[in-house]
């Protein structure tokens, strides 16, 4: 599996007063197994890109390809695209709208036309990725869970349908700290057992270091840069001009070496940051 | 496609349109209305059309900004123009199997279809050149004097302009739904009648459950600031009539005229 975009540019209501050019000639790729991390401001364009890649919505010019295979053409069936590419809405507890957990889930299965047997495994193997316990919440209403367990009925309901790309728009908007903390853990989870390309938004920086293989920055339509996250982040000047920022603890090491003589960090996580100051103490005492 | 729906949008603009009185402009739309049914040939059409034309340019509104909102209610348009034009007894002009198109039903389903598509541009005109608060007071000034017979005429406009206010928001609301669904692979395009209507439960739920979340959200803020009914509430700007607004309604009293005549014709 890899992904594939070349000069992908959109716009909304074209020739309307209040079009909006959305997309403005973007072009990446994204490797087998990879997970992609997306920063930007609110209104940039990153959850118009996400509907391009399941066929939402349809370029105005530029091509999509999945496994070298052209989505844009106008030739490919859309279920056969939305089969491949799972995509998850921001709050996608909104959608959910079956009586019962389990029934919700199997809604997207159903759709591919697949049979009760098959539904039935899918839906309890999605339930346990997500790291929910079948037997407690399968017949509960959706509506009775907390906003965290929503959630990730939500995302289980596009796993079910055992997509080989799987995009997270937004993932831990509005959740407090600890279904945050879930829920992170939750897609480091999926991404551990199913091995698939994964793609997630989220204006929470740590997280985007912690997780990403591969970093995208959209400014107005454009990618204002990509690269490992170690890559992006070192460029905390321009990303702080964009309005974005680096993790917390890359501001914390870089006022650190600001202060210091012979203190010099490429720290992105916790874990490095404390190795790096204590190699220094340690240096510091010999 | 669904954002295409103008109705009880505002278009901001500083035209004489956007500056009348909001009384006036409604007072000014439901004579249009009203002027529509009197209307009994394609000559008072013509001079309706000619009369909305002229108001559209002067608000400076673009044309294709209004024409987008036709295009989501052009399937009630087609729906009425079709059954108009197969139930009318009279000449028959053509005759196939048991369709039959006759002369008045052509006449009838046009004329059908021209009193919808200006009913529907000529009422959104009055939302797209008045702010909704606006068109709120307005309201509530023309339904004051029924308060005395308990008309509940501040409830009513509030009513309104939180409907208004709250179309967009729906929309966006009920296009999100949509495009969540289908990428669950829900398919609303095909299927019969009755699988299709099926379908749109995983829509409606979702919706149902967005609109009592949204009032109860509007209700707090509300609540959070005070509000507690009409009774004793000012207002920030109060609307007055004046020159502009005497020449509007001069204007509007010489367009019914006119279409009133051309009843004769
Ligand atoms: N359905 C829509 N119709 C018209 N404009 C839209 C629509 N959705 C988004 N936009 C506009 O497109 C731009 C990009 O929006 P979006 O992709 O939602 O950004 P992000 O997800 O990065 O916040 C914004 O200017 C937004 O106002
Ligand atoms: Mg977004």
């Amino acid at each position: 599996m890899s992904i594939e975009v070349r000069n992908l540019t959109f716009t909304y209501a074209p020739g309307m007063p209040d079009e909006t050019l959305a997309i403005d000639d973007i072009s990446f790729s994204i490797a087998d197994g990879q997970i992609c991390g997306i920063i930007g401001h609110t209104g940039s364009g990153k959850s118009t890109l996400l509907q391009h890649l399941n066929g939402l919505l349809k370029p105005g010019s530029g091509e999509i390809y999945i496994d070298d295979a052209c989505i844009t053409d106008g030739k490919t069936k859309l279920v056969d695209i939305r089969k491949k590419v799972g995509l998850v809405f921001q709050y996608p507890e909104y959608q959910l709208f079956e009586e019962t957990v389990a029934k919700d889930v199997a809604f997207g299965p159903k759709n591919l036309g697949l049979d009760a047997e098959e539904i039935d495994k899918r839906v309890r193997d999605a339930i346990a990725v997500v790291g929910l316990d079948y037997e407690e919440v399968s017949e509960k209403s959706p509506f009775e869970l907390s906003g965290g367990q929503k959630r990730r009925v939500a995302i289980a309901g596009v796993i079910a349908m055992n997509p080989k790309i799987l995009i997270l728009d937004e993932p831990t908007a509005g959740l407090d700290p600890t279904a945050h903390a879930e829920v992170i853990s939750m897609v480091k989870d999926i991404h551990e057992k199913l091995g698939i390309i994964m793609i997630f938004v989220s204006h929470n920086m740590r997280d985007i270091a912690n997780l990403s293989d591969k970093v995208l920055v959209i400014n107005e339509g454009k990618i204002a840069l990509e690269g490992t996250p170690r890559e992006v982040f070192a460029e905390r000047a321009f990303l702080q001009s964009m309005g974005l920022d680096v993790p917390p603890i890359v501001n914390i090491v870089k006022k650190l070496e600001e202060k210091t003589e012979d203190f010099t960090t490429e720290a992105l996580t916790a874990d490095e940051a404390a190795d790096e100051i204590c190699a220094y103490i340690n240096k510091q005492n010999r | 496609m669904i954002r295409d729906i103008t109705l009880g949008q505002y278009y901001p603009g500083k035209s004489v349109i956007h500056k009348l009185d909001a009384r006036t402009k409604i007072i000014g739309t439901i004579a249009f209305i009203v002027e529509l049914f009197i209307v009994n040939n394609f000559w008072g059409f013509l001079i309706a059309a000619g009369a909305m034309f002229a108001v559209i340019g002067v608000s400076r509104v673009p044309l294709k900004f209004i024409f987008r909102g036709l295009t989501a209610v052009f399937v009630i348009i087609l729906f009425t123009f079709v059954i108009n034009l197969f139930m009318v007894d009279g000449r028959v002009l053509w005759h196939w199997w048991i369709l039959t198109i006759t002369y008045e039903g052509l006449r009838r389903a046009l004329f059908m279809a021209v009193r919808l598509v200006l009913l529907i541009i000529g009422s959104s005109i009055l939302t797209l050149c008045t702010k909704p608060i606006e068109l709120t007071d307005g309201l509530e000034k023309l339904l004051k004097p029924l308060q005395k017979v308990g008309v509940p005429s501040h409830e009513i406009a509030l009513m309104m302009t939180i409907a208004l206010r709250f179309i967009p928001t729906l929309m966006e609301e009920t296009d999100k739904i949509i495009k969540a669904q289908q990428a669950r692979g829900a398919d609303f395009e095909s299927g019969s009648i009755i699988q299709r209507a099926k379908n749109l439960i995983p829509i409606l739920i979702p919706l149902f459950i967005s609109s009592f979340r949204i009032a109860q959200e509007l209700a707090l803020a509300m609540e959070a600031r005070c509000y507690n009914g009409g009774s004793g509430r000012t207002r920030m700007n109060e609307i007055h009539f004046k020159k502009k607004d005497m020449v509007a309604a001069v204007v509007l009293a010489v367009f019914l005229g006119v279409v009133i005549a051309s009843r004769w014709i």
